[in-house]
C-alpha cells in the first residue's frame, strides 16, 4: 500500500466530524488512524469510548510506548502531546502547550512526518485556531499527502483555512469526500 | 526519492553525533530519551536560530560555552504545577500517609522535581497530616536552573487560582492562602515548609542510588525515556526504596513492562502508586 498511516487534527466541531468519519469508515480499513482533537485538559477518556461505540474500527486512547497497529484508531489523551517514534510507537509528553493546545496537532503531525515520511496522509478538519499549519508544512516537506476539510462546509473554517494558506495542502475536500477517499485508498478488498 | 531518503538519514546521524558530543562535553546523556521528542526540540531550535542543519547547532553547542544551557532547557521539559492531578494527592493522603505515620522518621525523594511545585505540594500535605517535622525530603533534578527556582519557592500569582482549585480537589484541609504570602505579582511559600527539604542536582541517567527512602515520587519524567532507560531508572528506584516503601509515578507511567514489576504491589492503578513488597 502506498500509505502506512493517517493522522487527523481537529478542534472546535471536531468531535462531530470525527463521529461522522469514524461511523462511515469501512471495517476493512487497514491503516492506523491517529487523531489529535483539542479537548479540555480535565476531560477523561469518554471521547475514545464514545467513538469506539459507533465505529466499525477499534478506537482507543493512545498509550505511552504502545505499538501502532493497522486498522486501529488512536485518540491523543487529554493534557498530553502525542508523538510518533520511528519504530511506530507512541510517546507522550507534558511539554508546554503549543498554540494553546495540549494535545497539539503540530506536535503529532511533525513527529508523524519524521516517522512515516512519504507514507503519511495528514488531514486537517474543522477548528477555530491555526494549530496544524506548521505540521502540514512538515508532512509536505517529507513527501506525505496533505488534505484539508473544505472551509466552506467545515463547522468552523479557520483551522482548515490556515492549513490551506500555507500552500502545502494537496487537496481540499468536504467531509464526505475525505471519507470516500480514505475508504477507497485504505480498505483491503 | 533517493535524495529525500538520504537527507532524513543524514539528519538522524547528525542527531546521534550531537548527543554523543553533548555527553562527552557536558556529561548529560540524552541518547535514550524518546527520539521523536529530542528531534523535534532540536529541529525547532535549528529553525528559530535560522541555522541550516543540526551540525551547525552542534558547532554552536560545542564552541559557545553558555549556549548549552539553552539546549538543556530545550531538552529538559520543566512544565509543572502544584497538586498536578489532584486525585493523585488525594490517594496519597488516603492510602499511603496512614502507613507512613507508623514510622518514627521518614525520607522522601522527589526525582525530577523541576521548579519545586510538586515538592511544596507534598510538604503542605505532610504538614496537614502532622508528618512534616519528622520527614527529610530530598528534591532533585538534573537541571541546575530549576533547582535554584525550587529553592526560592516563589511562583507567579497568576497561577494561584488554579493551584487553589487543585489543592481543594486534592483534599486540602485548610485555606490554601495560609501557606503563602503574596507580594506584587508573586507568591512566596512559607519558609517553614522548606525547613526539611534538601534541593540537589541529581541525574537519573548517570548518577547512582540516592538514599534509602520510604517514598519516591517521580512524575512525568519517565515518559521522556525509552523503554530501556525507563527500566534502568525504575531499578534504581527499587534499590533506593526500603522494603515496604512506596513509589508514585505520573498518570501515564507504570511499571507494567519493567523488570521490577514483580517486586511491587499496586496500591492504586489509576494513580500509579506502588508498594514495594516486603518479601
Ligand atoms: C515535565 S517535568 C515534571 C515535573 C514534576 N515532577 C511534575 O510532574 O509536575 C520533568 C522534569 O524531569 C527533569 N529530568 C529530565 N531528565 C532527568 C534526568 N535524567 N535526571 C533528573 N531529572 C531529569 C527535567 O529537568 C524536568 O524538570
Amino acid at each position: 500500500m502506498l500509505y502506512k498511516a493517517v493522522v487527523i487534527g481537529s478542534s472546535a466541531g471536531g468531535l462531530q466530524a470525527a463521529k461522522t468519519l469514524l461511523k462511515s469508515i469501512k471495517s476493512t480499513f487497514s491503516m492506523p488512524i491517529i487523531i489529535a482533537q483539542h479537548i479540555s485538559p480535565h476531560s477523561n477518556n469518554y471521547m475514545a469510548h464514545y467513538l469506539n461505540s459507533i465505529s466499525p474500527l477499534e478506537v482507543k486512547e493512545a498509550d505511552e510506548k504502545e505499538s501502532i497497529t493497522p486498522g486501529h484508531v488512536y485518540i491523543a489523551p487529554p493534557n498530553f502531546h502525542l508523538l510518533i517514534e520511528e519504530d511506530y510507537t507512541f510517546s507522550l509528553t507534558v511539554d508546554e502547550k503549543v498554540n494553546y493546545a495540549r494535545p497539539s496537532i503540530d506536535v503529532l503531525f511533525e513527529t508523524a512526518a519524521y516517522a512515516y515520511k512519504k507514507s503519511l496522509i495528514a488531514i486537517i478538519l474543522t477548528g477555530a485556531n491555526n494549530d496544524g499549519a506548521e505540521g502540514i508544512k512538515m508532512v509536505k516537506a517529507k513527501g506525505g499527502r496533505t488534505i484539508a476539510q473544505n472551509p466552506e462546509t467545515a463547522e468552523v473554517p479557520v483551522m482548515p483555512q490556515s492549513a490551506i494558506d500555507t500552500g502545502c495542502v494537496d487537496q481540499v475536500l468536504d467531509l464526505q469526500g475525505i471519507i470516500s477517499f480514505l475508504n477507497q485508498i485504505g480498505s483491503q478488498s | 526519492m533517493v535524495k529525500e531518503f538520504n537527507s532524513d538519514r543524514t539528519e538522524d546521524i547528525e542527531i546521534e553525533l550531537l548527543l554523543e558530543g553533548i555527553l562527552k562535553r557536558f556529561g548529560y546523556d540524552f541518547r535514550e530519551y524518546n527520539r521523536a521528542h529530542v528531534k523535534r526540540r532540536l529541529l525547532h531550535r535549528v529553525a528559530s536560530l535560522h541555522l541550516s542543519s543540526i551540525s551547525q547547532l552542534q558547532h554552536k553547542i560545542l564552541h559557545e560555552d553558555l549556549f548549552f544551557q539553552v539546549i538543556l532547557q530545550d531538552l529538559s521539559i520543566n512544565v509543572t504545577e502544584m497538586f498536578r492531578d489532584p486525585t493523585f494527592y488525594k490517594t496519597l493522603r488516603a492510602e499511603v500517609i496512614p502507613i507512613l505515620k507508623t514510622y518514627p522518621y521518614l525520607k522522601i525523594w522527589h526525582a525530577g522535581c523541576s521548579t519545586g511545585e510538586e515538592v511544596y505540594s507534598v510538604a503542605i500535605l505532610l504538614l496537614e497530616e502532622g508528618l512534616l517535622e519528622r520527614t527529610q525530603i530530598y528534591a532533585t533534578d538534573f537541571n541546575p536552573q530549576v533547582i535554584e527556582v525550587a529553592k526560592k519557592g516563589i511562583y507567579p500569582v497568576s497561577r494561584i487560582k488554579e493551584y487553589t482549585y487543585n489543592y481543594q480537589v486534592a483534599g486540602g484541609k485548610h485555606s490554601f492562602s495560609n501557606y503563602y504570602t503574596a507580594r506584587y505579582d508573586s507568591v512566596i511559600f512559607d519558609s517553614d515548609l522548606k525547613k526539611n527539604i534538601v534541593f540537589a542536582e541529581h541525574n537519573l541517567v548517570t548518577d547512582h542510588v540516592f538514599a534509602e527512602v520510604n517514598l519516591i515520587i517521580c512524575r512525568n519524567v519517565l515518559i521522556y525515556f525509552n523503554k530501556q532507560l525507563q527500566n534502568r531508572v525504575v531499578k534504581l528506584f527499587n534499590e533506593s526504596l526500603i522494603k515496604g516503601g512506596y513509589l508514585g509515578l505520573g498518570s501515564k507511567e507504570n511499571l507494567m513492562f519493567t523488570d521490577v514489576f514483580d517486586a511491587f504491589e499496586i496500591v492504586d492503578s489509576k494513580e500509579k502508586i506502588y508498594h514495594k513488597k516486603v518479601q
